[in-house]
């Protein structure tokens, strides 16, 4: 690694871009295909049910113990899932629109993987010209915001490009659903960088490493992001672009294969944007509060790395267990909460904030 | 009759804000995951490995049976293979010629005796209408079998997978009946 040192910066700089995007492109997949798993387990055990646990390549009988552990564990079927993706067949219906039908899975998709690129997800490994974050900008969370929007277009797309009543509705409720509940979460994190006063979010990080977790001094604007994201991510409770009992499929009732595996990637790939914007935002992002200097070497960064996985991980478990808590809302109860609640205690909240640093900074 | 009105009370802002039923919520599902993780309590049955146990007086598949001897108690008179709605029996009676029953009270006994088990229904008219209570509607219901002659059950392998029906012997009793009327004078 020693070449590295000789090459012009621009050149260094593009190298441990691409080389970052690679390897959180891969992880993220990878933490994509076992979430389904993961969600699976979870709902299986919610309903007294036990879950995959029988998916196996023919090699882990030979393995003692693990082997057996790993297929009731159902660790080997998301790879079957995957594989399953792959080899259905793409069947375009004749009525859709079909420039639109193809285009809709990758718009729902990339914007999903574009919000992951400015989370901080470690200190560094070592150089601390090089941080652990793919693009380290100071426009932060407007960034985000800026590209969360980009992805309802993917859904009203499907919806419009299906052609047909029942994705053509869900697509109509997303569409309201994530616009409404956008303005919440934006202005629910207001009050974050009001208190931080800067929009980065590795200054955020580096603002709760001095002071403490953000959860603890805006819990309400927490509660507010965390239930925004519910809704922006399509999940139960405000899973109405899907809801299957109402809708068939939602959106992605006229999709198959490939296509709709995009949907479901991107889907969770949200889900696990949106974890790892709560945990930089109110979980003090890789920091613990006994472990919040940067790293010095490659073992601190890879415990960092390793913290801030551990609490996405818990949050994409509360993702998955409010699931099965509490029935689909309504869908004027839904804006009534988005419009009434939420953006009112949002703004309430940013007043308060603003009195308090007001009397409290010089 | 008198018509109780409900008293419905208007909810509290503690109700109104979601936060009983989420707690609520939290804790069944708590309940359940716990159970099924720590506890080891699910309501899956791992289908091969255990099998359900299917009550007494099930209908499933009907096969032929023998009598208390291990004769073959069908007498061949095809009322079975009439009755039967989507056809699945067919009976080849031995004709003039063929080989007589291998029992007491019986002219004959069928040569080659057939259910197709893709068609069978398991509406157990069959077994209401034999004369001769020689077929009878099984505990099996998992029947398989890889392609489609395989699933059409010949005499013998119904006559092995019947077994012996010992509860009802018709023809014994109707021979020690029979036996008691021979002594004279009646007692």
């Amino acid at each position: 690694m020693e070449f590295l040192r000789y090459l012009d910066p621009t050149l260094q700089f593009v190298l441990f871009s691409a080389a970052k995007i690679v390897v959180v492109f891969a992880v993220t997949m990878t933490f994509v295909a076992y979430a389904v798993l993961a969600e699976r387990k979870i709902s299986a055990w919610i309903q007294d049910r036990v879950g995959p646990n029988r998916t196996a390549p023919p090699i882990a009988g030979y393995i003692p113990i693990l082997g057996p552990l790993l297929t009731r564990m159902g660790m080997f079927q998301p790879m079957a899932d995957g594989l399953k993706f792959m080899l259905k067949e793409d069947f375009t219906p004749n009525y859709v629109r079909k420039v639109y039908f193809w285009l809709a899975p990758a718009i729902t998709v990339i914007p999903a993987f574009m919000t992951l690129a400015i989370i901080p997800f470690g200190s560094t490994l070592g150089n601390v010209d090089n941080k652990m974050v793919i693009a380290d900008l100071n426009v932060g969370i407007l960034y985000t915001f800026g590209i969360v929007s980009l992805g309802v277009y993917g859904i009203v797309l499907a919806g419009y490009a299906s052609n047909s009543k029942y994705p053509f509705l869900g697509s109509i409720r997303s569409s309201a659903q994530m616009i409404s509940y956008e303005i919440a979460m934006g202005m629910s994190v207001v009050s974050v960088f009001m208190v931080v006063g800067d929009l980065n979010l590795s200054a955020v990080i580096e603002y709760q490493a001095h002071y403490g977790w953000m959860v603890l001094r805006q819990p309400l604007a927490f509660v507010l992001f965390l239930v925004s994201a519910f809704a922006e991510t399509n999940r139960l409770p405000f899973d109405l672009p899907e809801s299957e009992s109402e809708l068939v499929g939602g959106y992605h009732t006229e999709y198959s294969s490939m296509k709709f595996a995009l949907f479901f990637l991107g889907e969770y790939a949200n889900m696990i944007a949106a974890s790892a914007m709560m945990v930089t935002l109110f979980f003090g992002g890789w920091t613990l509060p006994f472990l919040s200097e940067p790293a010095s070497g490659l073992l601190a960064g890879l415990v960092h790395i390793a913290v801030f996985i551990a609490k996405m991980i818990v949050l994409m478990v509360v993702f998955i267990w409010v699931r099965w808590m509490l029935p689909r809302f309504r869908y004027d109860q839904l804006m009534d909460l988005g419009w009434r609640r939420f953006i009112p205690l949002a703004l309430g909240n940013i007043l308060v904030t603003a009195l308090v640093l007001a009397f409290t900074t010089k | 009759m008198s018509i109780k009105v409900v008293d419905r009370k208007p909810l509290t802002f503690y109700e109104n804000s979601y936060l009983p039923t989420l707690l609520g919520g939290l804790k069944v599902t708590w309940k359940h995951f716990k159970r099924s993780t720590i506890g080891g309590q699910t309501v899956t049955m791992q289908y091969p490995e255990e099998k359900w146990v299917v009550p007494q007086g099930y209908r499933g598949a009907p096969y032929l049976v023998k009598d208390q001897d291990g004769h073959t108690k069908c007498v061949s008179c095809q009322l079975c293979e009439f009755v039967c709605p989507p056809k699945a029996i067919k009976i080849t009676p031995p004709g003039p010629d063929g080989q007589p029953a291998d029992r007491q009270n019986a002219e004959k006994m069928p040569k080659e005796f057939e259910i197709n088990m893709l068609r069978c229904i398991f509406c157990g008219l069959c077994q209401e209408v034999c004369p001769e209570e020689a077929i009878f509607l099984q505990r099996d219901y998992s029947l398989t079998g890889e392609n489609r002659e395989e699933m059409i059950y010949g005499k013998e392998k119904l006559l092995k997978l019947g077994g012996t029906h010992a509860g009802t012997q018709k023809w014994k009793h109707k021979l020690e009946e029979a036996a008691e009327q021979d002594v004279f004078p009646v007692q």
